[in-house]
């Protein structure tokens, strides 16, 4: 698996060819895939004399980096509100997808009871379902139910593709384990609970992790859920906060915009690159299935 | 559980049944109730609540009453639903094809032997782990009119003379979202691509190198057919996804100029909760529902039958 599968001839391509059929492409790709990114970042950092003047200052570069943007959003607007909502909705979220995803994982693929198959491929079409067609009514829902802007409309919202997906996930993982050892433990007297607690559960503990990561990401990052049962500035998630609240009028400050956009996309990067390569394993074991 | 209610012989007897694990269907129904109760009161219900509510008037703060298809009947001659739908469609096909031509390309190069490996390959998931509509600002301030950073370089490079007006023009502001969506999209196709291309056996391609293959042959008649059921999988997510957007036009454009760059999404959203007319949102909502049956069937049928050529299961 570590060893990519053209490697055994890789020394039929000669340096120069490599630098013009592999290199240079992927130098531009990832400078692409980069850029908006270190444009965020100097805009975040750059004081407005400099943002909006590229004749005297290069505009690729900071010349006097300044905090100011960033001192303003943390202190000036309601950004911390908006940071701590994303991070209780996502936390408490995440765990309650999880919580049902294992449950459901178990049971479809190792109790397998009558018809877990079908519910496997039910549940795989309702990943399938996008937010875009749900918030409609599901906005009717929240507003009879009392929820509309408190956290629970999101909190109760959120694992509608949560679930799916972290069950989907898990799934693959519970079907990586080898029976026998289920097997072994039911000789030995242990109750289902027992199994799945632990032996079961421990082994999955990779699977959790990037279903734990992907979840928590993906509510990190929701929009329109958030954006329609929200209305209360001191209720709002980051990435409406910083689409609704930081505009004011035709007024685009881009420098708080930028450092919005920068601050909130830190937390699910840094996340990540702890944890890239359990992602792409994880992923790795879903698809091959 | 409620096991413990019962006289003590029977509860034994069926803690023993649960034991030994032949009683699968109680059990699995008690495990299926969390992860069932919240998808059939939160996706299920509401799924059909939305067909029903795209039948009937219901504006915010009123209750509707049926009106049959009269929403569907005005939306095919409201014109800007029909820019919406050629913009939707428009969008999806580009977009889709371009992130998977280029995730494709990614995905072959990332899978040679390269130094630092890994944080390459963590610097290309960056665009789908950041959250869409904060990169979408970013976007927006690189399409700035004034300020935009492509249009300054693209005139110290002396291509063009005038700064562009990426999101003023229609056209414009088009193919603008349609490549910021493409840039969101590229590193899904490329690291899923990338965990299907390293599951091919090396020894095909020195087989078939041996025999005097090509690179090109190489690709075509084994590379790809190998991918056929992976490429399926993700082309189906990305076309759900793209035809479904919402974020980076609501952060981008909000649909202007004069509703060029509306999708259906953007457009039930401003008819639905702006405009308050939940009614004709939901029916709006309801008109994706068509295609989005049309890309998993045509998925499911046309290209999932050949999962056999991964060696999985049919």
């Amino acid at each position: 698996m570590a060893k990519a599968a053209p490697e055994g001839m890789e020394y039929l391509s000669s340096l120069p060819r490599r630098l013009v059929t592999l290199y240079l492409p992927l130098s531009i790709l990832i400078f692409v895939l980069l850029f908006p990114f270190y444009w965020m970042a100097t805009t975040t950092f750059k004081p407005d004399a400099e943002l909006y003047n590229y004749e005297k200052y290069n505009p690729f570069w900071v010349t006097h980096p300044t905090f100011d943007h960033i001192r303003k959003l943390l202190f000036e607007t309601s950004y911390p509100d908006w940071m701590l909502n994303t991070l209780i909705v996502s936390v408490t979220s995440t765990f309650l997808s999880l919580f049902c995803a294992v449950c459901a994982a178990y049971a479809i693929e190792r109790l397998r009871y009558s018809g877990s198959q079908y519910v496997g491929m039910a549940i795989f079409l309702a990943y399938l379902v996008p937010p875009s067609i749900l918030f409609i009514p599901l906005a009717t829902m929240v507003f009879k139910l009392g929820m509309f802007d408190s956290y629970w409309a999101l909190v109760l919202t959120y694992p509608t593709f949560l679930i799916p997906f972290c069950t989907w996930l898990l799934m693959g993982y519970f079907r990586s384990i080898p029976y026998e050892l289920e097997e072994c433990a039911l000789i030995d007297g242990a109750s289902r609970l027992q199994i799945l607690a632990k032996i079961t559960l421990p082994l999955a503990v990779p699977g959790l992790i990037s279903a734990g990561i992907f979840a928590f990401t993906l509510s990190w990052n929701e929009f329109i859920y958030a954006l329609t049962f929200i209305s209360s500035s001191e209720n709002k998630t980051i990435p409406v906060g910083a689409i609704t609240e930081l505009v004011e009028g035709d007024v685009y400050h881009w420098g708080s915009l930028m450092a919005a956009a920068l601050l909130g996309s830190l937390p699910v990067v840094i996340l990540y690159s702890f944890f890239v390569e359990y992602y792409v394993s994880s992923l790795t074991g879903a698809v091959k299935e | 559980m409620a096991v413990q209610a019962h006289p003590t012989t029977r509860a034994a007897t069926l803690r023993r049944r649960l034991r030994l694990g032949d009683n699968r269907n109680l059990l699995g129904f008690i495990f299926m109730v969390p992860a069932g109760a919240i998808l059939l009161v939160f996706l299920t219900y509401p799924l059909g609540l939305g067909l029903w509510l795209g039948l009937t008037d219901t504006n915010i703060g009123g209750t509707g009453r049926f009106i049959g298809l009269a929403n569907f009947r005005s939306l095919f001659s409201d014109s800007v639903f029909g820019l919406a739908l050629f913009y939707t469609i428009l969008y999806t096909t580009v977009a889709s094809v371009i992130k998977f031509a280029l995730g494709l390309y990614l995905s072959l190069l990332l899978n040679h032997r390269l130094p630092f490996k890994s944080i390459i390959r963590a610097i290309v998931l960056l665009p789908f782990v950041v959250p869409t509509v904060l990169s979408a600002i970013a976007f927006w301030w690189i399409y700035d009119s004034q300020f935009s950073i492509i249009s300054w370089a693209l005139i110290k490079l002396g291509i063009i003379h005038h700064y562009i007006d990426f999101l003023g023009d229609p056209w414009n502001a088009r193919w603008s979202l349609i490549a910021a969506n493409i840039w969101r999209g590229i590193p899904f196709v490329a690291i899923t691509l990338l965990a299907g291309l390293q599951t091919i056996p090396p020894s095909l391609y020195e087989a078939a190198t041996l025999d005097g293959a090509t690179r090109w042959q190489n690709f075509r008649y084994i590379t790809f057919p190998m991918l056929t059921p992976i490429i399926a999988v993700v082309m189906t997510f990305s076309v759900l996804m793209t035809f479904t957007d919402f974020q980076l036009i609501y952060a981008i454009t909000k649909g202007g100029p004069v509703n060029a760059t509306h999708l259906m999404a953007t457009l039930s959203y401003q008819r639905a909760i702006t405009g308050g007319q939940l009614g004709e949102g939901a029916a709006i909502a309801d008109a994706m529902i068509p295609f989005l049956l049309a890309a998993i069937l045509f998925s499911y049928f046309g290209l999932q039958r050949r999962k056999w050529q991964a060696g999985g299961r049919d």
